[in-house]
């Protein structure tokens, strides 16, 4: 397997480490195994913006771009050993830096009893609110792949679960630390500034290679879905330095060591979800608090229909204020997600949000649907009204745009 | 010796309680009150079908509008039986692909609102979903959440109507009012078959008490010479002239599944 497939540069050596293991782990079992099982997606996206972009090299309006992540699938031991791989490559005609591969998982999974055990690769979710993803800290943001920051670089870690009565203990080892994306030169939707990802710093210079931990308990009790963890590690979220090293003035990221305590928690009533998530983090240089609290209130069967719409209401709250790096340091964010409940599965989410600080709005709306058993489509439109430069959002005012994609699945 | 006699003898009624003997279940003396009557006949019918610990199966959905046009839903569903409370499922998707690996976890409820969570594979995200939603179609079908839940005498308040010839031999019609406010029903009307309490046909009348849709069974196929499972189930909506039918396979029952099986990390590992 080449290189290059896996991983964009040569520095993160622990994935190296971690696929050899899991092919080791196939080989080992391969007297077991049975026929993989493929599935996965292809995605063609097309993109229009309303104006060129406001920085050197975003002079153009339409971009299209490529995505294929396909999955493999084995399963033995009578489906208590699995192992799922996933790669993901993007070409994109514009931006290098959006054009990129990943192994999204690459996870061997071992379930015995009240115990479930994963090595190699993997994304972890954790969190309830739609709007900010405070406690999803397990994973790296592929910061290339979408605003929203849904899209996560595949984690090296061994982790292993409990199941028991008082509820789920996941306990997790991340080997190695993965370096956010950012986009590059030619792409839109960034700041001023390049972000030199390979250039990357970190705290405590070998810490690269470090190992982190993090554990979590989870519990379903009556209308409540609770989370509490602790993670000690490399904060995902880096803060930029000026690096003056190039003709132009380029960002270099710098990631510091934190101890994270969070907490999620979600209350479903009738109609209602109560949302929060809560966090504390401490490094050498700040601590602080932070929140995202909320609601999402259904009304099902719309006027006699089979339509359901959902009102959304979030509140995004950080400490540190305007001085930190968080977006979502005092803002609110409203939506509303129409659900048709028809055949082809239609769907339409519209949201806005207001930085209370800035005065800074943007709108949202993301609608999908089926074309049929093996295609979907999704239109996406964005609208950035950000006139106050002091707001990292008024980096994109010259972003709106509206972008089309087509998925067809296997 | 005599402990030996009582232990088989109590067995052997315990046997009978599970509806293991059809000929004595049958001989029930029924009250001439219709509402106990009615009551008593869906006690007999949860009776017949207690004892199967857990079931393992999966099924195709047809989707069909108006026009004829089809598209179809696969899944595998498996079923854990909790005594005194409902059932708990997980139902995983293979087909349409986009939404492959999507699983849905219930804990449904003899009286209250039943527990519901939805993993979404691409965010490898669950999500606890609201219960109010019993009402509502299940994946755009027209069968809605409450219509696969599982059966729990505890649901509705019944009255019998009356015997009627029907696939199964005779029936008793009755009729059945859900008691959760969130019910998209005023009433169903069920047809149970008087040798083996099966339910061959169920007319839904909605929040208006117009005929909304009607569900016709069939195929029913004997499992462990106790447990009747249909093979095949077609829903009919009369206002929208949608149907939605359900080709069930077969089943496997008392694989070793427990609870451990069914909670938000198998939710997650569900492929």
């Amino acid at each position: 397997m080449p290189k290059a497939f896996f991983t964009s540069n040569n520095t993160d050596v622990s994935l190296d480490v971690f696929i050899l293991i899991g092919i080791f782990c196939a080989i080992f079992y391969s007297n077991k195994l049975v026929a993989v099982e493929i599935a996965g997606s292809s995605e063609f996206e097309v993109t229009a913006y309303a104006e060129n972009g406001q920085f050197e090299n975003q002079d153009y309006r339409y971009n299209s771009s490529l995505a294929l992540s396909p999955e493999f699938f084995w399963e033995w031991n009578s489906g208590d050993s699995t192992l799922v791989v996933t790669p993901f490559v993007r070409v994109d005609a514009r931006d290098d830096e959006r054009s990129h591969t990943d192994i999204r998982e690459f996870d061997f999974t071992y379930v015995k009893d009240t115990w479930e055990l994963h090595a190699g690769i993997r994304k972890v979710f954790w969190g309830v609110t739609e709007f900010n993803h405070l406690v999803d800290v397990i994973n790296q943001t592929d910061g290339v792949e979408s605003l929203d920051g849904e899209a996560k670089l595949g984690q090296p870690m061994l982790s292993m679960s409990r199941f028991t009565d008082w509820g789920i203990i996941d306990s997790y080892i991340l080997i190695g630390f993965r370096k956010r994306t950012f986009v590059g030169q030619k792409g839109r939707l960034r700041g001023e500034f390049i972000v030199n990802k390979n250039e990357a710093r970190f705290e405590n210079s070998r810490e690269e290679e470090a190992i982190n931990y993090a554990l979590r308990w989870s519990h379903s009790l009556a209308v409540f879905d609770v989370g509490v963890y602790w993670f000690s590690g490399i904060d995902r979220e880096p803060i930029f330095e000026p690096s003056s090293s190039y003709s132009s003035l380029q960002l270099t990221p710098v990631y510091e060591n934190i101890d994270q305590i969070g907490v999620d928690v979600q209350a479903t009533v009738a109609s209602w979800l109560f949302k929060f998530e809560g966090l504390h983090q401490s490094s050498n240089r700040e601590e602080y608090l932070a929140s995202q609290l909320g609601f999402e209130y259904t009304v099902y069967g719309l006027a006699n229909s089979v339509t359901d719409v959902g009102l959304l209401l979030e509140y995004g709250w950080d400490e540190r204020g305007i001085n930190g790096k968080a977006i979502a340091q005092n803002d609110i964010y409203i939506g509303t997600r129409l659900a048709l409940n028809d055949a082809a599965g239609s769907t339409l989410l519209m949201s806005a949000s207001y930085d209370v600080d800035f005065h800074t709005k943007n709108i949202l709306i993301e609608a999908s649907r089926r074309l049929n058993d093996r295609w979907t489509i999704t239109i996406e439109g964005l609208i950035v009204e950000g006139d106050n430069s002091k707001d990292p959002v008024a980096a994109l005012n010259n972003d709106d745009r509206l972008q089309l994609s087509v998925q067809r699945f296997f | 010796m005599y402990k030996k006699i009582l232990k088989i003898m109590s067995v052997s009624s315990f046997a009978a309680m599970l509806g293991l003997m059809s000929s004595q279940v049958s001989a029930v003396k029924f009250s001439s009150d219709p509402q106990v009557k009615g009551l008593q006949i869906a006690e007999k019918m949860k009776a017949r079908d207690r004892g199967w610990s857990d079931s393992q199966t999966s099924l195709t959905m047809v989707l069909k509008n108006a026009a004829g046009q089809e598209s179809t839903r696969e899944l595998r569903a498996k079923a854990l039986e909790i005594q005194d409370d409902g059932d708990k499922s997980l139902n995983i998707f293979d087909y349409p692909r986009d939404i492959k690996g999507t699983a849905f976890l219930s804990f449904s409820h003899a009286v209250g609102a039943d527990d519901q969570w939805l993993y979404l594979p691409a965010l490898k995200r669950v999500k606890r979903i609201a219960s109010r939603n019993k009402s509502g179609p299940f994946v755009g079908s027209e069968f809605a959440y409450e219509d696969l839940a599982s059966f729990e005498v505890e649901k509705y308040t019944y009255t019998y109507l009356r015997d009627e010839p029907c696939k199964g031999g005779t029936c008793f019609v009755i009729e059945q009012t859900p008691v959760d406010k969130y019910s998209g029903y005023t009433r169903l009307l069920n047809w149970v078959d008087q040798a083996e309490y099966r339910s061959w046909k169920t007319e839904f009348y909605d929040r208006r008490n117009s005929l909304l849709k009607t569900l016709k069974v069939e195929g029913f196929k004997l499992y462990l010479k106790s447990y009747w499972r249909a093979t095949g189930m077609s829903m009919v909506n009369h206002q929208t002239k949608k149907t939605t039918d359900l080709l069930w396979s077969v089943y496997e029952f008392k694989t070793g599944l427990t609870d451990q099986d069914f909670n938000k990390n198998t939710l997650r590992r569900a492929k």
